[in-house]
């Protein structure tokens, strides 16, 4: 899946680990949050980057206690229009202070990429026949944005404000 | 783009060039969303979201664009520029709703983007007019104007549609979300039936603050919207809401579409248990990022226009004149004129309920003359109401028998506000992919079967409104006389029910007995006003009087037939 940052194709690091299959020690791994909580001692003393992935129900106070084990989030979009992830991501940032990858996984399309951005997510994993120009238009066709955001974390002024410089 | 400033008189936020430019990039993002949509990069289950959140709506014969009027108010240019799209791109008219917006229900898909680029001309968009986000911020469509004011609530609905303008957070909400703000001592704006109503008032000291109810709405379980907060400063107006937002779209349903509001989220963690949630987040959520301070206000307040009265005596010499020579003249300013906070000043309500007529429908022409009569006599400036009538707030009391006259000479001349034939309903089975049933045809037979305005007026203020569906459209639960339309094996029967109450005393209204057929209904209502009139002591309202006999005597006389 092409991997979507600051609006183009990047190469990706990180492995989708599905559960039951052996997580490969040596190299970033994503797991999922069910698996951290039942497997979670078989993690102690490795040394590659670890990644978890939470469903859309799964919301921040729930993995907030294991966060600094992890250097990234993964957080499903099981539908592009189940927009829990949002408040997910802004939580793990504003609340719990996490500095980690913060990537959008499952149904995300471009429409919502600036949204994303704009809450705290750092990445979005895109379909394979995926069309990179809507990505990167994405960021830039919107200037104009009314709240404080990750990206703009002045108070709220005068309540609009021009994005990027 | 042309654009076209609007007048500097009219009480409506003046755009500057980060608004335009603002509304001019999302007409641009709309043009290329349709263009993927044709190219197949989008799929329809994908664009849908993205249209409704462009006003863009599907329904039974034709697309169906919802424009939105913020908070009601309109300047006469933008009324003519509505009446312009409504004979360009529509059938010559067009439909104003409970949410003080106007409906096209004739559009195609491919002239989307250029109905949205001329209303960008007037400082005007379709922006979250529907999808699950949060709506258009309604309020009292005499804000500004009233005597009973205490706050204007214009400047907070529009700090509302500013800050919820493409929110970041909240644009995929379980479901959609609909607030409304009210600022006098009468409740105008139905609050308690929206999902955050919002009653802003003044302390002792005089500072302004909001009481928030939170959890009403009506549809297929219509819940009364409970107090959570008595006091939030206007510092923590925008945070507090902030904070509810968060909680419900963490943890409201998205399941079931029918479970989804936040009344259902209320109800199910209870009052108690939903207030705490959403204060433990907006303890964490106060504080500098989202503090409204006092200068932000006051350069929204700066920002809008706004007549300058002249000193007039309180008492027009020459309205009493003109009431005492006319009497139908005397009969629409008793209805549908109210008292102006300024000397000399009124605030005339034009009604879209001609008898017979469609509720809340205007044709280009009308809209043109109201536009006209506007400038002449009201600053320039309109309000719509959730009633679906429209409002000229300014007017003085020496040119209100000019102004009638004009109306008059329109077919806009009904004195009706309030009362029975000022009926409240949905678009329904005419249009609407969801209706059982259709609201209009019994609206108009309503309408016509209570025409003469000396009998309306001697029944009083008695509001009837009538929903296609379980949905709820036409707020039927809370109307003294509610009806919904029902489907029964393919055959259209309505349910009625009373003592629905929309003010700050809200009360659901109770299902009288079966459901009726059309003609019947129309027969049910007059023998439900018969009873009334017969029972009712003094100045008693219909509730008071249901109150004091109860269902009974109404029951008995609508099913006496049976």
């Amino acid at each position: 899946m092409p991997l979507i940052k600051d609006g183009r194709i990047v190469e990706d690091d990180w492995t989708h680990v599905p559960d039951g299959e052996d997580v490969p020690a040596d190299r970033p791994a994503i797991i999922s949050f069910e698996r951290w909580q039942a497997e979670r001692a078989s993690f102690e003393g490795r040394n590659a980057a670890l990644g978890v992935r939470v469903k859309s129900g799964t919301l921040a106070p729930a993995i907030a206690p294991d966060l600094e084990r992890f250097a990234l989030v993964a957080i499903e979009f099981p539908k592009f229009r189940d927009g829990r992830g949002f408040s997910t991501a802004r939580e793990l940032r504003e609340r719990y202070g996490f500095a980690g990858e913060i990537r959008a996984v499952g149904h995300f399309i471009p429409d919502q990429y600036q949204f994303a951005v704009r809450t705290g997510f750092t990445s979005a994993e895109a379909p394979a026949n995926t069309n990179p120009e809507s990505w990167a238009r994405a960021l830039t066709e919107i200037t104009v944005a009314f709240q404080p955001s990750l990206d703009d974390p002045q108070p709220l002024s005068l309540l609009r404000r021009r994005l990027g410089a | 783009m042309n654009h076209i400033a609007p007048g500097r008189n009219a009480g409506v936020y003046n755009y500057d060039e980060i608004d335009r430019r603002f509304v001019a990039e999302r007409v641009e993002q709309f043009r290329a969303q349709v263009a993927r949509r044709l190219s197949g990069e989008l799929t329809e289950e994908e664009f849908k979201p993205l249209r409704l959140m462009n006003g863009l709506y599907l329904q039974l014969h034709a697309y169906m664009l919802r424009v939105a009027v913020p908070y009601g108010v309109l300047t006469s240019r933008q009324m003519r520029k509505l009446a312009d799209i409504g004979r360009k791109y529509d059938k010559g008219y067009g439909h104003f709703t409970t949410r003080q917006n106007l409906q096209f229900n004739w559009i195609k898909l491919e002239e989307t983007p250029e109905i949205l680029n001329e209303l960008a001309e007037v400082d005007m968009h379709a922006l979250q007019t529907s999808g699950n986000c949060v709506r258009n911020v309604t309020t009292d469509q005499f804000v500004g104007a009233a005597k009973d004011e205490v706050v204007d609530g214009r400047v907070y609905a529009e700090i509302l549609r500013q800050w919820t303008t493409l929110h970041p957070e909240f644009t995929y909400l379980p479901r959609k979300f609909k607030i409304a703000i009210m600022g006098s001592e009468k409740d105008r704006a139905a609050i308690r039936i929206h999902d955050v109503g919002v009653f802003a008032k003044r302390n002792e000291q005089g500072e302004i603050g909001f009481a928030f109810y939170a959890g009403g709405g009506l549809g297929r379980s219509p819940f009364i919207g409970k107090l959570i907060r008595e006091w939030v400063a206007e510092e923590d107006f925008v945070a507090y809401l902030e904070a509810i937002l968060r909680v419900y779209n963490q943890y409201g349903r998205r399941d079931n579409i029918y479970k989804a509001r936040i009344k259902i989220l209320v109800h199910e963690l209870g009052q108690e248990k939903f207030t705490a949630e959403v204060e433990e987040e907006f303890a964490r959520l106060r504080g500098p990022k989202y503090r409204l301070a006092p200068e932000i206000v006051a350069e929204i307040r700066r920002r809008f226009g706004g007549p300058s009265f002249e000193e007039l005596p309180p008492v027009s010499a020459a309205l009493e004149q003109a009431k005492a020579g006319n009497e139908a003249f005397a009969r629409w300013v008793a209805v549908n004129v109210t008292e102006h906070k300024a000397p000399g000043y009124a605030v005339a309500t034009i009604s879209l309920k001609p008898a017979g007529g469609i509720p809340g429908d205007a044709t280009s022409e009308q809209m043109e003359l109201v536009a006209d009569l506007a400038d002449q006599y009201s600053a320039g400036e309109i309000r719509v109401s959730h009633a679906q009538n429209l409002v000229l707030a300014h007017v003085k009391q020496d040119d209100l028998f000019a102004l009638w006259t004009a109306l008059e000479g329109a077919g806009l001349g009904t004195a009706n506000v309030g009362l029975i034939g000022d009926i409240i309903a949905c678009p329904g089975l005419d249009y609407c992919a969801l209706a059982n049933a259709r609201s209009i045809p019994l609206a108009q037979a309503i309408s016509a079967r209570f025409a003469d305005p000396a009998r309306q007026q001697l029944i009083g203020e008695l509001g009837i409104k009538i929903s296609g569906c379980i949905n709820a459209c036409g707020h039927h639960h809370v109307g003294a006389i509610g009806i919904l339309g029902v489907d029964k094996k393919g055959v259209e029967f309505y349910q009625i029910t009373i003592g629905g109450d929309p003010t700050l005393t809200t009360a659901i209204g109770d299902i009288l007995g079966p459901a009726v057929t059309e003609d019947e209904a129309v027969d049910a209502i007059e023998a439900i006003v018969e009873v009334y009139l017969a029972n009712r002591h003094d100045g008693e309202s219909f509730l008071a009087t249901l109150k004091r006999v109860g269902h009974g005597p109404f029951k008995e006389r609508v099913y006496a037939a049976d």
